[in-house]
């Protein structure tokens, strides 16, 4: 019995290899057919300059990741339709990286070991790109990021290989401040989101502040997301504010400002955003915003006075059903496009050369001229105070946002290099 | 001043609390209806609740009128819920409470996906009408009008649930067929339809609770999540299946997450569990719950 199955083992091992004999010489002459095509396909491949894009496309913040992702690779394909760098294409690899640090650093560690990416760029949340950017610094690869963070700038996590495109809570919570405290009044509450993007929002607010004296008449911290803020609410009127800074984000942000607007404390008090989301407000409607007033890096009616913007509305209308591009994904354009225009002007994608081309550059995607700072890497750009509009005064379903006050592109507006810990 | 507070704020942080209690209530009372009536924990109770949000966006886009909006949202939820407690629940019955329970589980994540391809996951706008806008000045301060129709709704909602346990033939039905279904059965009465009807009341009093606070708290595809936590909260606070535990129960937890929001707001998220852990010590069945429901 024995003898049997072995026999039988026997033949099935003899007949399944001669099957895969047949099969392996099958392939390989289709290889020796096909090759040199195969070999050209893959130098063309090899020949790229891939850029990483982690973002997270699934969760909360999908929609504005998929917008991100969109407005990067309108930057690929108009540097790619320019040409390239003398021939060689850019292609864009983007990633889910689920608004989680651990997922976004193991997305990033892949597209460097796996894919070969010459560059990242991405991210929309600070402690997300506080991930990524531990990886790529680890790695020696430079690294464009897209979302708001003091953190970033500081020298601890800052390295050569840093950039950062995106706006900081500094400058945003600064501007909107320095715009809306001589206008309003001095007595100033607090409703913050107890998370460090909330209390860095609060810091910037104070820093503008004391210039104008202000006072704080209360200081209320909530729960990261919160449903209901009705019972936070009456000791800030209690406190009797003429500004209420909402230091909050996302669902915070637009849920706090329902049940203000519902307590009816627009009357008594003005309330101010430092980050007034396009497409935050689009969701929350008109009468939860109406007359509130926050920053933006990008607002799209701002094409009737800058030719950038224009360009870059036609080029994202035109993909998009005539709808315009959001603020943040303007960053992604922003981001990608300044990274293209320094590998260009390096003339290679060596990572040092990028680097000094990029801190030599003066760009213009989107919204006025912007270039990188020395000691931090950080954008000095031009900050927007925009005031939302009411459903009867939009001229269209995206025309939401009015803007009220321009805060010019400055080094002013940052925190010194001395105070990131940079050396001069 | 007690506390270095000011009587009219702590009176209105009082008001305040019960208000949230009473949209506690709301959307408790769906969970605890389905769980005392079919002995089925509902974990799909909060995707009713944010489906009965979106309906709300859909038809008052269609019909344009908030308070036809509000009569039709709970029938059309409800309805869906016929077509789960048919198809899906009902071949559950008598294997064990956790049946149904993993089955609802799987069912809340289906229909977030669903609404999250139908609608997307950026979130939709809602206002409350116009005529509910702004505040009224209730004497300790003032406060948002919808507020008060919310409360008002869930009293009106509450009482006409307990009318039609109570006091109504088929009430009786619903008791009878909780207590003992075969006995019902052996009457020459179809039980199954009994189970069918009490499933999609459920189901359509969590839509109505979904529509009901999209204006005070945004419309998006995980809004339920944290909304199965407070009404699970609630309940067994309340004591699992109870009405008057739920109504008890929400308004407590409303005040108690008030009060901790102005005297420690940092706190204000974990008091309302560190309110469950001592009820569950000192009364482990809740507070108007039977013993030995669960067993």
């Amino acid at each position: 019995m024995g003898d049997d199955v072995k026999s039988k083992l026997g033949k099935t091992a003899q007949r399944f290899s001669r099957r895969s004999v047949l099969k392996t010489t099958a392939a390989g002459a289709a290889a020796v057919a096909a090759g040199p095509a195969l070999f050209n396909i893959a130098r063309a491949a090899d020949h790229n300059i891939r850029i990483g894009f982690p973002v997270p496309l699934t969760g909360p913040y999908g929609s504005e990741a998929q917008e991100q992702a969109r407005c990067a690779q309108i930057a690929v394909d108009q540097f790619n339709a320019a040409g390239g760098l003398n021939g060689r294409m850019a292609e864009l690899l983007v990633r889910d990286d689920k608004l989680k640090p651990g997922e976004a650093a193991t997305r990033t560690l892949e597209l460097i070991e796996k894919d070969k990416v010459h560059y990242v760029c991405g991210s929309l949340s600070a402690s997300v790109q506080l991930s990524v950017n531990a990886v790529t610094k680890a790695r020696g690869i430079i690294y464009v990021s897209i979302s708001q963070s003091d953190a970033i700038n500081e020298a601890k996590d800052f390295s050569k290989y840093t950039f950062h495109e995106a706006m900081n809570p500094h400058m945003t919570a600064g501007a909107v401040g320095r715009y809306a405290f001589p206008q309003f009044g001095k007595r100033v509450a607090f409703l913050i989101a107890d998370y460090a993007y909330g209390h860095e929002m609060v810091r910037g607010f104070k820093r503008a502040g004391e210039a104008h004296g202000i006072e704080v008449v209360a200081e209320v911290t909530h729960p990261l997301a919160s449903k209901d803020f009705s019972t936070f609410l009456p000791q800030i009127m209690a406190a009797r504010p003429d500004v209420l800074c909402l230091c909050n984000f996302g669902y915070d942000q637009m849920n706090s400002l329902k049940q203000a607007t519902g307590f009816g404390m627009k009357q008594q008090m003005q309330i101010l955003a430092p980050a007034l989301l396009y497409n935050q407000r689009r969701a929350g409607g008109a009468a939860a915003y109406e007359g509130v007033i926050g920053g933006a890096n990008y607002h799209w009616t701002l094409e009737s006075s800058v030719p950038s913007a224009k360009a870059f509305n036609d080029a994202y209308r035109a993909e998009n059903d005539g709808a315009p591009p959001s603020d943040y994904g303007a960053y992604g354009y922003a981001g990608v496009g300044a990274l293209l225009d320094g590998v260009k002007k390096a003339g290679t994608t060596d990572t040092d050369a990028v680097i000094t081309a990029l801190e030599a550059l003066k760009y213009d995607k989107y919204k006025g001229t912007q270039y990188y700072r020395k000691c931090d890497h950080q954008s000095v750009q031009s900050v927007f105070i925009v005031k939302s509009k009411s459903e009867s005064e939009m001229a269209n379903e995206y025309d939401v946002f009015d803007i009220v006050h321009t805060d010019p592109a400055s080094e002013d507006i940052l925190r010194s290099c001395a105070e990131l810990g940079h050396e001069a | 001043m007690i506390g270095g507070y000011p009587i009219e704020l702590l009176a209105l942080q009082l008001f305040t609390g019960l208000a949230l209690g009473s949209v506690f209530v709301l959307l408790a009372v769906g969970l605890s209806l389905i769980f005392g009536l079919l002995t089925v924990v509902n974990f799909a109770h909060g995707a009713f609740y944010m489906l009965g949000a979106y309906a709300g966006v859909f038809f008052i886009g269609y019909l344009g009128n908030f308070w036809l909006t509000l009569a039709v949202v709970p029938l059309a939820v409800g309805a869906v819920g016929l077509v789960v407690e048919r198809w899906l629940v009902r071949p559950l019955y008598g294997r064990g409470i956790d049946y149904p329970l993993m089955l609802t589980f799987g069912l809340a994540y289906v229909l977030v996906e669903v609404v999250r391809i139908l609608f997307g996951a950026e979130g939709m706008p809602f206002d409350a009408p116009d005529s509910l806008m702004g505040a009224v000045d209730i004497g300790v301060g003032y406060f948002p009008a919808y507020r008060l129709f919310v409360i008002a709704a869930t009293a009106v909602l509450v009482l006409a649930l307990w009318l039609f346990l109570e006091k109504t033939s088929y009430g009786l039905v619903i008791r009878a067929g909780a207590r003992d279904g075969e006995i019902v059965r052996v009457l020459g009465i179809d039980i199954s339809r009994v189970w069918l009807v009490v499933f999609a009341l459920g189901t359509g009093v969590a839509g109505l609770a979904g529509v009901l606070s999209a204006p005070m708290r945004s419309v998006f595809p995980d809004m339920g999540t944290t909304v199965l936590v407070e009404a699970f909260v609630v309940t067994v606070v309340g004591g699992m299946g109870s009405l008057a535990g739920a109504v008890v129960a929400g308004l407590l937890v409303g005040v108690v997450v008030s009060m901790t929001s102005l005297f420690a707001p940092a706190m204000a998220e974990v008091s309302m569990f560190a309110l469950m852990a001592l009820v569950l010590l000192v009364r482990p069945q809740g507070l108007f719950g039977k013993k030995g429901l669960m067993g």
